[in-house]
């Protein structure tokens, strides 16, 4: 049985895209069939973090035009087995796709994988309801800043109207010294906010960055860094292995920091 | 407090008290539909014991100095008779509450013509 899963969060710039590529390189790499859908039409993204722009060459707008089948327009991921990406089209607009087409893709596509990814845009409008039109559940990704919840928050009240009831959170971008230091909220703020069950924890790190000036997903790197870890235990999460939460402040902290909070309570 | 520089770094408390205000705001404006069915079973219940003017009626959500209220204002153009609410009421066996209230009507009839609940 696959699982149609939507990664979306109102707000843009909070981690959809790099969410999606690193939980579907995760999840391929624990030896599951993952395709990734790129729903946002006009902007599309996807490609690029995965490092896949250069083999684009049909995307979701071709398949529905009958000008290629769908197994034409999926790009292959040469590293991983098992991964692949059916790209948005990068000349037209959010308005070129309805619900019901997004709908038979994913549905199409669910007969051979057992994830189907979706990358959806930011905001509310059509763009939104395609990619969330097949979705079964949801990964809403969110920052500890007032924006991004208040906009999760949003999202999350739309997808229950539409009847997507499995919803999980992703809280990104974390910055451990600044929660310590109360300038930033914590993950449990902003759970106790939106009141939807907690599936990731990622810390706000360079690295992510790097990666995708690479085009190429953390967790597919050599090194194992503090937010590949983070994704990989999220993908485990999914296949409803029980990995607890990392520490973020393990090892963080010197010993200015450890002092004041030692006597400035 | 040891050191006093940290009184003015929590703006955390800042950001999840106002959080906590929109977000209240944001949830009870959004939903149309989840109006448009409490409206339909707010009425369905007043129906049961008045006759409501349906094309005269207010039904809102108002949002005042950050505190959200529900205004039903229902003209009512007739109080249904007595007898004819305990014959809905017997066929409508659903809820206990509903019963207790008939045996109380009962007692004091006129009253409760007047001023049925």
């Amino acid at each position: 049985m696959s699982r149609i899963i939507v990664v979306t969060s109102g707000k843009g710039g909070v981690g959809k895209t790099t969410t999606t590529s690193n939980l579907g390189a995760a999840l391929a790499k624990q030896n599951r069939s993952v395709a990734l859908i790129d729903a946002d039409f006009g902007l599309r993204n996807l490609d690029l973090l995965l490092g896949l722009e250069e083999r684009v060459v049909y995307t979701a707008l071709d398949v529905l035009a009958g000008e290629c089948r769908l197994a034409q327009a999926l790009v292959k991921d040469k590293r991983l087995k098992g991964l692949v990406l059916l790209p948005a089209a990068q000349n037209r607009n959010k308005e070129a796709v309805r619900p019901e087409q997004m709908q038979k893709i994913a549905t199409a596509l669910a007969k051979g994988y057992d994830y189907i990814l979706i990358d959806c845009p930011a905001g509310i409008e059509l763009g939104f309801r395609n990619a969330i039109s097949a979705a079964q559940e949801a990964l809403i990704v969110t920052t500890p800043e007032v924006a991004a919840v208040r906009d999760a928050d949003r999202v999350i009240g739309l997808l229950e109207a539409e009847g997507v009831n499995k919803i999980s959170l992703i809280v990104n971008r974390v910055k451990p010294h600044m929660v310590e230091e109360n300038k930033m909220m914590s993950v449990e703020d902003v759970l106790e906010l939106l009141g939807v069950p907690l599936i990731g924890v990622v810390p706000d790190d360079e690295k992510v960055i790097e990666s995708t000036n690479r085009g190429e997903p953390l967790v597919l790197g050599e090194h194992e860094s503090t937010p590949a870890i983070a994704y990989t235990n999220i993908a485990r999460r999914l296949e409803g292995e029980k990995v607890p939460f990392l520490d973020l402040l393990a090892n963080q902290g010197n010993i200015l920091s450890r002092l004041r909070k030692i006597f400035g309570g | 407090m040891l050191f006093p520089w940290n009184n003015n770094a929590n703006s955390k408390d800042c950001a999840k008290s106002r959080l906590k205000l929109i977000i209240a705001h944001d949830r009870a404006s959004i939903n149309s539909d989840m109006l448009m069915a409490m409206r339909e079973e707010i009425l369905d219940v007043v129906a049961r014991y008045v006759e409501v003017d349906r094309e005269e009626m207010e039904f809102s959500l108002s949002n005042d100095q950050r505190m959200t209220s529900l205004t039903a204002n229902l003209p009512i153009r007739q109080i249904k008779r007595l007898g004819e609410l305990q014959k809905q009421l017997q066929e409508n066996n659903g809820i206990d509450l509903q019963k207790i209230e008939v045996v109380e009507i009962d007692r004091n009839e006129d009253n409760a013509k007047s001023n049925p609940k």
